[in-house]
């Protein structure tokens, strides 16, 4: 049973979609086990201005992808590396013990956008 | 509300209701009993397994009442097995079977069983031949399903009668999905043992039966009092027992009609579908396969989500996607007919009733294509998919 929060996340995705030239994205999951999320970032002076996800996989796959999103827009990349999948379960009310890996799939497809977001910087150095 | 979940569960019907309370505010007596209230319940109950009999073309005394169709299954698997333990130690069965039966089975390896689990082909049929050759001079039981409860997939169910007779071994099927949709008639078949449940034809839940062929060998499974003939302890469940015989009768009637009805209402189902939703896959055999039944696999999505927006349109309906119990395995019986993982994640069952109509069905496959391309934007493996010109990754 999912919470009223998960459905209206699963019902009306925040920040679904994708970033045209975006400066950092992230992909993780796989179609195996039946949950794939992606995240693309845009960044400026260091700020998340804009984000958006694309995902496959159950209900609290997608509700998890759009929260986390919700969460980190607007945020510096150092706060959005401490965004935790707890965090992503607390402000949905709550998950299914068998969803938790949602959250943490979540949680890991930000940290990987944010690498690749460095990298990229890096390169451009 | 569409409800297209006939496979998991039926509503009772109100004649079936109507036969069945009596039995709970009147005649209550508990058929063991000597005076004549109890005298009443006992003929109507030994009434209602004559009814249930007859339907399967058994004996009135071949038929045992159950609490449900897994207790059937786990009786016939466990208890024959153990009965016959010095004659052999060998089950066959199939990949395909519901985990009524494969956990079953598992159970008797813990006890020193060994079982084959034959591989289906990718309609989710066996080959005869894999079957014979898998038998040994130790196997003592062939467990195979009639229809198959994800694809509707129908075993060859006489054929296979035929083989285990011949060499002496018992047959049972779980027919749980197939009893009150088709004709099944356990002589002509050779089947030795079959397992039905009320509720999946309208009937009470809480309520099965196992048919045992006279002569076989095989333990009772609850020990108690002498119900049952000794087999099945336990106060007999009239009220439930008077509305499965009830229900049954009442949708073999007409059946051959109503199965024309529901074939033609499944085939346009299946034809609208998998010409309408691009890259929507069938699973399970085109026309022989249960009347009701109709499953698909729709690629770049996963099963649980479809059935989330599904709900939101009042559509009910079923996954074989595992994740709905709570497993992250897709289910045993799409990667047995050979899909791979990800295709696997995205089915849908729709199972249809005698009820359904055509505008149900209509107003279903609408939402579904509305659906299907929802969840597509949203999903990274259609992106990738059509950035790729619809070619797949290798």
């Amino acid at each position: 049973m999912y919470s009223d929060k998960v459905m209206e996340h699963f019902n009306s995705p925040r920040n679904m979609g994708e970033i045209e030239n975006p400066d950092g994205v992230g992909t993780v999951g796989n179609a195996k086990c039946g949950d794939i999320m992606r995240i693309y970032l845009e960044v400026e002076d260091d700020i998340i201005v804009d984000v958006k996800f694309k995902t496959f996989g159950c209900g609290a796959a997608v509700a998890t992808s759009s929260m986390a999103t919700e969460l980190i827009k607007g945020k510096t990349i150092d706060e959005a590396l401490e965004l935790t999948n707890k965090a992503v379960v607390e402000a949905l009310d709550g998950l299914p013990p068998a969803k938790i890996h949602c959250s943490v799939l979540a949680e890991e497809a930000i940290k990987a956008a944010i690498e690749d977001y460095k990298n990229k910087r890096k390169d451009a150095e | 509300m569409i409800y297209l979940d006939n496979s998991a569960t039926t509503p009772v019907k109100k004649e079936v209701m109507d036969e069945m309370i009596p039995y709970f505010t009147e005649i209550y007596g508990n058929p063991s009993s000597l005076y004549k209230l109890s005298r009443d319940t006992k003929r109507n109950l030994e009434d209602a397994r004559e009814r249930v009999a007859k339907l399967l073309g058994a004996e009135k005394d071949e038929i045992y009442f159950t609490a449900s169709g897994t207790e059937s299954d786990n009786w016939a698997i466990k208890q024959l097995a153990r009965a016959n333990k010095k004659k052999g130690n060998h089950i066959i069965t199939t990949k395909i079977e519901h985990h009524a039966i494969l956990h079953a089975c598992e159970e008797m390896e813990k006890e020193g069983f060994e079982v084959t689990y034959l591989e289906v082909d990718s309609e989710g049929k066996i080959s005869l031949d894999d079957l014979i050759k898998s038998i040994k001079d130790e196997t003592i039981l062939i467990t195979i399903m009639y229809a198959n409860n994800e694809i509707g997939s129908i075993m060859p169910i006489p054929e296979i009668g035929k083989i285990a007779r011949e060499k002496g071994i018992t047959f049972h099927t779980d027919a749980v999905q197939a009893v009150g949709k088709l004709n099944i008639d356990v002589k002509k078949e050779n089947i030795d043992m079959l397992s039905l449940s009320g509720h999946k034809f309208n009937g009470p839940r809480g309520i099965g039966v196992l048919y045992i062929r006279k002569g076989i060998k095989i333990n009772s499974f609850m020990h108690g009092g002498g119900q049952e003939r000794g087999k099945r302890a336990g106060t007999e469940n009239v009220p439930g027992i008077m509305g499965l015989a009830k229900a049954f009768e009442i949708s073999m009637e007409n059946r051959e009609e109503k199965n024309k009805k529901s074939v033609e209402l499944r085939d346009y189902l299946i034809e609208r579908v998998l010409n309408e939703i691009p890259y929507s896959i069938l699973n399970g055999h085109r026309t022989d396969r249960l009347p009701n039944n109709a499953n698909f696999c729709f690629r770049f999505i996963e099963g649980e989500s479809l059935l989330l927006a599904l709900d939101n349109f009042g559509i009910c309906a079923s996954s074989g996607s595992a994740c709905t119990s709570g497993s992250l395995d897709p289910s045993h019986v799409l990667l047995a007919i050979g899909l791979p993982h990800e295709i696997a994640h995205g089915s849908l069952r729709l199972s249809l009733s005698d009820e359904t109509t055509k505008e149900e069905i209509d107003f279903t496959i609408e939402k579904l294509k509305s659906v299907v391309e929802r969840l597509r934007n949203m999903s990274p493996l259609w992106e990738d998919f059509v950035r790729n010109g619809g070619k797949d990754n290798v």
